[in-house]
């Protein structure tokens, strides 16, 4: 067994140019053994060139990968000990699922016998006892899915790379898989490595997850920790959903800013990192840290206050909310509606107040 | 060049069908001849003096056969095969039609030669050729590398291995017979013997096949590897042999040994064919002395025409005297027809050397 | 349907009917009638089989056309081997503009005859030719060398006048092999060459056989190439065909030398078809 402490992967200065674009600049992390890592960034972040350097289909310009402890960055694709599932799967269609399952082992030169023994308990494992001689083609979605991941898990990788694998799948089945997924990372202990656009994926399968943003980490930590400790601006944007506003700093007391907003609105917020009086700042709060009332008492002691006029409620069940908007404020509001009766009648029209904390609004400088 | 495949010659033959329908008017001759046959400036003077413009058509012994048997003898008027390949043909698939010897000047014509030609295609009491063209295949020899080749059989000496040519055709099967002191044409009648003798000279032949570099398709083919030096020896008509000395002077023909074998390109008209006047016209018209001369000079072959030797000047004559001392045209072997049958006899020596591994 | 809707169609169909019927099946029909019979004495001809058994009782007329077959089959897999990576980096490595170009580069050519083509590598390989001349300037051979009149000049100038055919099939079916595949071989510890013969060339596999089918008809059915490139030593059987139509007078065995060869070529088709499991129909209708 490993010891604890050991790291399955461990990355260092990655850097890789294309022409005069940077795509990974100079990005170092550890995944520890057996956890479950994401990835997490807008499209054209740079997380899909990481991956592919970490498969080895990419060369990396400069730094150095460990997987195990050992430096992988020189070796062929097919000499890491590393697995991908690919976006779109890259199942072999010409051949059968047991076919496509054995077809690693085939290459270690494991003996028939073994190749059968084995490519069944995959199977099993997998959900899918019995199907090694169907068709790919025979396949639904998510037993496609449970395939690819069965083909390189059979190899015991000390690594998986997972592409986004989730993305093709409709969203019923992609809920269902989020949670497969998790479970049978938990179950076999091989380190995951995620990369995903989306953050309910990173959120909810995760031990940690990196957010990444033009080539660099922005913040590596749990999930819990990025939604409500995010260390920049641009991860609380990201991460879950938040109210945004800039402007600049006019006076800051024990961390706690005052802020104006570029529309002329008073703000006090949090400040995360160090800011000075008249820095160009970023001010987030979350919706559902907003007190939404109907009387002006119910938010009398909060540090801000506001009054509106509900524009539109988006019902979602639980997930419901309303859009406010004030005439001093560039965009509306977006505040959770609380499950409770006072709010069922609430329509557009109607006059509320909003309130928050200084604690619950975040402010962080904003970069030129 | 021959460069016609099966699907072209095939495509002739619908073509040649499909066009024997509309037959051409009275005023046009459409002529299947030999290259320089029918020279440019001939035919022009011929429909400024007639007003019948003739439409000529390029074509060999064999095509010609072909193309007439595939339409049954229409789509040309006039055709010019050689005298010995008449007979057969005709008696297998009548593809011409007896000539109307009135409408024929025969005072134009070299008596005997014409008598020959005559008797030759004959078939059932008509006469169906009459001559225009004649000439010998013998050896076309590089003096300065192969002095010492003087008969057919000269060429499968290993002296010249992969430098010497000729056409894998049925002359060179007669060719070779002589060559080896045979006498194939005395053996026409009696098909045993005559496949015996086959058998000899395929023997030969395959023997020699290493000696060879290419056996010949077309004349251009052949001039080329002579001019290039990649032969030095082949066996081809006399007119090659004397346009390579008007340029090459150590290269002409030779008469060989056992003798030159003589042809004669005759006149003939298809069974179909549609406008025999303008033929007969074409005929007594280019066996005048004077345009037969001119023919001459084109084509490099002398014709049956009386009298337009005395026309033809100099190079041509000279190189002709040269090739050709008395005795050498006296030792010219003219071909008789050939009886039906024995072509596809030859025809399979001649694949049998060309399957032979003669490497 | 209606009657006018009917005529219609017929009417449509009218001139791809006529053609069909006067341009190939009547010739088609001739030359089966023609195949059978037998010539008694001139102008008369009787039904019998005697111009296959021809065939069969001369053992170069077989020969002859087994090696055509044969080398067919080895024109074809030469065609491929050389078609396969020209085609794979044009589908798989190159991009955009230099694609087109390297399409064009391809079909070059052809846009002059077969016949053209085929002398420019006479220009090349005879013995007074580029390669011999170059050989003996670079001192490489100490005299002239022939290249010509063998079965490699054969090959080379079928192999030359086939590569499109093949190029532009491959092409196609390996431009459809998404790229991911190919990495997920190698990924799961596949070399090249497994990655090649599991997933690659068994996804090519319609765009093998579709090319292999025109390249083996064409090569089988050409007369230009080996006639003028093989020249003493060719022995190709449409030459045989051509002997016996325009040389020989005899209709008859060249009519029944031409079925064979049509029953011959179809027959190697439907085989490799069937022993790639694949349907006619899948790999021309793609």
């Amino acid at each position: 067994m490993p010891s604890a402490n050991r790291s399955d992967l461990e990355i260092r200065s990655l850097t890789k140019r294309f022409a005069d674009f940077v795509a990974v600049d100079d990005v170092s992390f550890t995944v520890p053994d057996g956890s479950f890592f994401s990835i997490l960034g807008p499209s054209g972040c740079g997380k899909t060139t990481l991956m592919r350097m970490i498969a080895g289909f990419l060369r990396e310009d400069s730094g150095d990968i460990f997987v195990a402890g050992r430096s992988i960055a020189g070796l062929a694709p097919n000499h890491r000990p590393v697995s991908m599932i690919f976006q779109h799967l890259a199942l072999f269609p010409m051949m059968s699922v047991g076919e496509n399952i054995a077809y690693g082992l085939k290459r270690r030169r494991v003996a028939k016998a073994e190749i059968a023994a084995r490519v069944t308990t995959m199977l099993d494992r997998v959900g899918l006892p019995g199907a090694a001689d169907k068709r790919i083609d025979q396949l639904s979605g998510g037993q496609k899915q449970r395939v690819a991941i069965a083909r390189s898990l059979v190899l015991e990788p000390d690594l998986l790379l997972l592409d986004e694998p989730l993305g093709a799948l409709d969203l019923k089945l992609r809920e269902h898989m989020k949670v497969e997924l998790k479970e049978l990372q938990a179950e076999i202990g091989t380190t995951f490595v995620y990369i995903t656009h989306d953050q309910s994926e990173a959120l909810v399968m995760s031990d940690k997850v990196a957010v990444m943003n033009a080539g660099r980490f922005e913040q590596i930590g749990t999930p819990r920790e990025l939604y409500y400790e995010p260390a920049t601006a641009f991860v609380a944007g990201f991460v879950g959903n938040s109210n945004g506003w800039s402007g600049t700093v006019e006076t800051i007391a024990d961390g706690t800013a005052r802020i104006v907003t570029d529309t002329g609105l008073g703000l006090a917020a949090t400040a995360m990192g160090p800011l000075a009086a008249g820095a160009a700042v970023r001010v987030f709060v979350r919706p559902e840290a907003i007190h939404l009332a109907l009387d002006e008492d119910e938010v009398a002691g909060l540090d801000n206050r506001f009054t509106g006029r509900v524009e539109r409620v988006l019902f979602d069940g639980a997930n419901s909310s309303v859009l406010v908007a004030n005439p001093g404020w560039a965009e509306p509001v977006t505040v959770l509606l609380p499950q409770t009766s006072r709010f069922r009648g609430l329509d557009a029209g109607t006059q509320v107040r909003l309130g928050w904390d200084a604690g619950q609004a975040k402010c962080f400088g904003a970069r030129s | 060049m021959k460069t016609a495949n099966v699907s072209k010659g095939l495509l002739a033959a619908l073509v040649a069908i499909g066009l024997g329908v509309t037959a051409a008017s009275a005023e046009t001759l459409r002529l299947i001849t030999w290259g320089g046959y029918a020279p440019d400036d001939v035919v022009a003077d011929f429909t400024k003096e007639t007003g019948i413009t003739v439409e000529v058509t390029l074509s060999n012994n064999e095509e010609m056969i072909s193309k007439l048997r595939a339409t049954g003898g229409a789509g040309f008027d006039l055709a010019q095969p050689s005298q010995d390949r008449i007979l057969g043909p005709q008696i297998e698939y009548g593809i011409y039609k007896p000539l109307d010897l009135a409408k024929i000047d025969a005072g134009q014509f070299i008596a005997s030669m014409l008598e020959a030609t005559k008797a030759n295609t004959t078939v059932e009491g008509e006469v169906y050729g009459v001559p225009h063209v004649w000439g010998t295949d013998g050896l076309v020899v590089n003096r300065a590398a192969a002095a010492d080749v003087k008969d057919y059989t000269d060429l499968c000496d290993p002296a010249y291995a992969g430098k010497v040519s000729y056409r894998l055709k049925r002359p060179t099967l007669i060719a070779f017979a002589f060559a080896m002191g045979m006498q194939p044409f005395e053996k026409y009648k009696n098909i045993d013997a005559y496949e015996a003798l086959l058998g000899e000279v395929e023997k030969k032949l395959v023997a020699c096949k290493g000696n060879v570099k290419a056996y010949w398709e077309g004349a251009d083919a052949l001039m080329n590897m002579v001019r290039s030096g990649e032969v030095v020896a082949a066996m081809a008509w006399d007119t090659g042999g004397w346009k390579l000395n008007n340029d090459m002077p150590d290269v002409t023909f030779v008469a060989p040994k056992s003798g030159a074998l003589g042809w004669i390109d005759t006149f003939a008209i298809p069974a179909k064919g549609k406008a025999d006047d303008a033929a007969y016209k074409w005929i007594n018209y280019v066996m005048r002395p004077e345009i037969a001369a001119r023919i001459t000079a084109a084509a490099g072959n002398f014709t049956a025409s009386k009298g337009a030797d005395q026309k033809i000047e100099g190079k041509l004559k000279e190189q002709y005297a040269e090739s050709f001392p008395p005795e050498a045209v006296d030792n010219i072997k003219w071909y008789p027809p050939v009886p039906a049958g024995l072509e596809e006899l030859e025809g399979k020596v001649l694949d049998r050397v060309k399957a032979a591994s003669g490497n | 349907m209606r009657s006018e809707g009917r005529l219609a169609l017929w009417l449509l169909l009218s001139p791809a009917l006529l053609w069909l019927t006067l341009l190939i099946v009547l010739p088609h029909v001739d030359m089966v009638i023609l195949a059978l019979s037998e010539r008694v004495r001139p102008r008369v001809y009787e039904f019998g089989f005697g111009n296959f058994a021809e065939f069969f009782k001369e053992p170069l007329y077989w020969h002859t056309f087994g090696r055509t077959v044969a080398f067919s089959l080895l024109a074809t897999l030469a065609t491929f081997l050389v078609a396969f990576p020209t085609a794979y980096y044009i589908a798989k490595l190159m991009r955009g503009r230099a694609k087109s170009l390297a399409f064009i580069a391809c079909l070059l050519p052809f846009w002059v005859s077969e016949l053209v083509r085929t002398l420019g590598w006479i220009i090349l390989l005879r013995e007074t030719g580029v390669v011999s001349t170059l050989l003996l300037d670079l001192g490489i051979t100490g005299g002239r060398v022939e290249f010509l009149y063998n079965d490699a000049a054969i090959l080379v100038g079928l192999v030359y006048s086939s590569l499109l055919f093949m190029v532009v099939p491959l092409v196609t079916s390996l431009d459809t092999l998404d790229d991911s595949m190919i990495e997920a071989g190698y990924d799961l510890g596949g070399n090249g060459f497994d990655v090649l013969r599991e997933i690659v060339v068994p996804h090519a596999v319609p765009g093998i056989l579709s090319g292999s089918i025109v390249v083996f008809m064409l090569t089988l059915g050409n007369y230009v190439t080996p006639t003028l490139l093989g020249g003493k030593n060719s022995l190709w059987f449409t030459e045989q065909i051509y002997n016996q139509f325009i040389t020989r007078f005899n209709w008859q065995l060249g009519s029944a030398f031409g079925i064979l060869l049509l029953v011959a070529s179809s027959g190697i088709v439907w085989a490799g078809l069937k022993l790639s499991r694949q349907s006619l129909g899948t790999v021309i209708g793609r």
